[in-house]
């Protein structure tokens, strides 16, 4: 109110002094630091895409099969030639289903029968799968021998991969596995809606095979959940009951410095020397059954348990000593104030150490492989000491495979697998947003 | 354990100048060391019952080792060594047929931070009744919850929000919280390490009072900075320096004519 009568105060100076005190080299600096980060996350980026677009696109037919729509006559001449199946019922069991369909086959594509040649040809555009198929129907239902059904019966990989234009049809028929009659016989069924790409289920649930259009996951992703639960079950209690006791019992001395020096090599153990151990200690050693997912399990827990433990202590660490304090000073005894309030404030740390052990163990081959799970397993494990491979395993396995029809199943194992890893580490982001306490 | 009639307790409330109280914990010969760092020389001070006791002295003087030393807190510390006696009510408290928890039960404390668990207003308060299974049954941890925070001049303040966190309270109504929790156990002595340095003046006067209050049924030890602090709550100062009591007497003597030039140094802001 009175600043009409104060005269304003006079300005020292002439403006902000010109000073050589690099501004223009510090802000140099900064650009090109800044340049590098970016290069840096661009060359990432650029790495994924590339990486998930070629699985991806090599993999996503994976998930479509072709299958025939085929008129089956359940002919009790061929089933059952010598009408013997009511005393000895290995004769369904042995019957030459395969045939079956090659004939509804051949009489839905008008063949002459008698021609042996296009017979046989014939019958390769459908799978050899449909003899489990065929026979599963009868054993189910004895009474449909003698009627006619339409069934779904699998187009062979063959079939399958040139429908999905994987064949280079330019090359001379005589050097591919599908001549031109088959390919004819398939435009022919395909504009009849008779021949089709489904939803591929079987990729999920059959077993291993020889034939592409018959070989799945499943055993595989079966046997990765027997591991995963066995490594949940022993390396989340013992890693954090071991992390608990060295971080908050135990005394800090020279063989608990020892202690944590060998769980952090540990960590860096190649995980084929694991394998090893694994091998030595319980196949040769404790006698348990090779290829089983309780050994693979009790491996990958080994495996793991650095990793849990790491994070579990580093979650412990992290929970203020003002908490501790706290609960000694109104008398908590050490369990109790562990218990109480320290791992509940630990857990997400924990959950997040846990899932990314897991997600580690999930995607491991090597070790697996010296334990002899890198096994032709048809069936589905009912228990882990049943013979069992793993995901991981089953793309190493695929990849081994020359068919063309395995090489789009190894890039939708991947895509399976990836599908897996993502859901976990999702998971793991989510609990430690959600439990995460400040204090 | 407490061997005190009720009339002699009556007595030691009422007499403020006159008797000295009896003792209610007592120091003799206290040393301790932190690995090669001694920390404390041959320290000897008496708590007196139902008296404020204030520690001061410049940092690094040993008073929270000392205080810290009163519940064993520095059990907790590696490599700490604790020699010399303390007694509480005449046991010795560092005898290994004294229980840490049992100790700690009757020797409650608030330290320099507030430090709430980060759970409920209630359920904080009700941790140490719980664990030292003080209620029998709902209604009666609701009335040990209710007292404490009441005692703690904080239950009107939050009597709406008891299943709110008791992270989410202001500093100074968390260092109530805090304060509530101790009370809860129904401990005799309670231990206060600069309980005010976090604090703003508004809420630190909240807290003086309520130290004032508690004196009343507790027998209370308190480090402080502050000189004034010291003067107000206490009625009785400890002054230390470089891990030795300089000077041990009644507040107002401490504070108009102390007999150690360090300690009339010190409350005039000559060093520290």
């Amino acid at each position: 109110m009175s600043d009409a009568v104060t005269p304003p105060a006079a300005v020292a100076g002439t403006g902000i002094q010109k000073r050589d005190i690099g501004i223009k080299r510090r802000y140099a600096a900064e650009r090109r630091f800044r340049a590098y980060g970016l290069i840096a996350i661009a060359l990432g980026i650029l790495f994924l895409t590339a990486l998930l677009y070629t699985v991806i696109s090599k993999g996503y037919t994976a998930f479509q099969q072709t299958a025939i729509s085929v008129p089956v006559t359940f002919s009790e001449k061929i089933i059952d030639p010598k009408g013997e199946r009511a005393q000895n019922p290995q004769a369904l069991m042995m019957a030459n289903y395969p045939v079956l369909a090659r004939n509804g086959l051949v009489r839905e594509l008008g063949i002459d029968p008698k021609n042996k040649k296009l017979v046989s040809a014939a019958g390769k555009m459908l799978s050899a799968g449909s003899r489990v198929q065929l026979r599963d129907m009868v054993l189910a239902d004895p009474s449909i021998i003698g009627k006619t059904l339409p069934v779904w019966i699998l187009a062979s990989g063959d079939i399958d991969s040139a429908f999905k234009g994987q064949v280079d049809l330019s090359v001379d028929q005589a050097r591919r596995q599908v001549d031109d009659q088959q390919i004819a016989w398939m435009n022919q069924l395909a504009k009849d809606n008779i021949l089709v790409k489904r939803f591929n289920t079987g990729l999920f649930t059959y077993g291993a095979s020889s034939r592409a259009e018959t070989a799945g996951v499943g055993v595989a992703i079966i046997g990765s959940l027997y591991m995963m639960g066995i490594v949940l079950v022993l390396a989340l209690p013992i890693g954090v009951a071991a992390s608990i006791y060295l971080e908050e019992f135990a005394p800090k001395n020279r063989w608990t410095d020892l202690i944590e020096v060998n769980i952090n090599n540990l960590a860096a153990v190649p995980s084929i020397v694991f394998g090893l151990l694994g091998l030595a200690v319980f196949i040769n050693f404790a006698g348990m059954p090779r290829s089983a997912s309780l050994v693979g399990g009790l491996v990958l827990s080994l495996m793991t348990l650095p990793t849990i433990i790491i994070a579990t202590r580093a979650a412990l660490k992290a929970v203020p000593p003002s908490i501790r304090a706290a609960a000694l000073g109104l008398g908590a005894s050490r369990t109790q104030m562990v218990f109480h309030h320290v791992l509940p404030l630990a857990a997400p740390g924990v959950m997040t150490g846990t899932i990314i052990g897991l997600a580690q163990a999930l995607g491991e081959t090597a070790p697996l492989l010296l334990i002899g799970m890198v096994a032709f397993v048809v069936g589905v494990p009912a228990s882990p000491m049943d013979p069992a491979t793993a995901l991981p395993v089953q793309i190493f396995m695929w990849a081994n495979e020359a068919e063309r029809a395995f090489v789009e199943r190894t890039s939708g194992a991947i895509i399976i697998l990836l599908g897996f890893l993502a859901v976990m580490n999702i998971t793991a982001i989510i609990l430690r947003r959600r439990f995460e306490r400040r204090w | 354990m407490n061997m005190m009639s009720e009339a002699a307790v009556e007595a030691a409330v009422g007499a403020k100048t006159t008797a000295q109280p009896p003792i209610k914990m007592q120091g003799r010969l206290v040393n301790v060391s932190y690995g090669d760092n001694q920390a404390l020389f041959d320290v000897d001070l008496d708590v007196r019952l139902h008296q404020v006791t204030a520690l001061i002295g410049p940092s690094g003087c040993g008073k929270s080792t000392f205080l810290r030393c009163l519940n064993r807190m520095n059990d907790t510390i590696e490599g700490c060594r604790v020699k010399g006696s303390i007694t509480l009510d005449g046991a010795d408290i560092y005898d290994p047929s004294i229980d840490v928890v049992e100790l700690r039960a009757n020797v409650g404390m608030v330290f320099q931070k507030p430090n709430p668990f980060p759970k409920t207003i209630y359920e904080n308060v009700a941790y140490g009744p719980r664990i030292h299974g003080l209620a029998t049954g709902k209604a009666e941890m609701d009335e040990i919850v209710e007292t404490s925070l009441r005692k703690a001049g904080l239950f009107e303040e939050v009597k709406d929000r008891l299943h709110t966190a008791g992270t989410g309270l202001s500093g100074g109504q968390q260092q109530r919280l805090c304060i509530a929790r101790a009370i809860a156990v129904s401990p005799e002595v309670i231990l206060m390490d600069e309980p005010c340095s976090a604090l703003d003046p508004i809420a630190t006067a909240k807290v003086e009072e309520l130290i004032d209050e508690l004196r009343v049924n507790y027998t209370i030890v308190i480090v402080t900075h502050s000189m004034q602090q010291a003067a107000r709550v206490s009625q009785r100062t400890a002054m230390f320096h470089l891990g030795r009591l300089v000077e041990e007497g009644a507040t107002d003597k401490m504070f108009t004519n102390p007999d150690d030039q360090r300690t009339q140094d010190y409350i005039t802001g000559r060093y520290g």
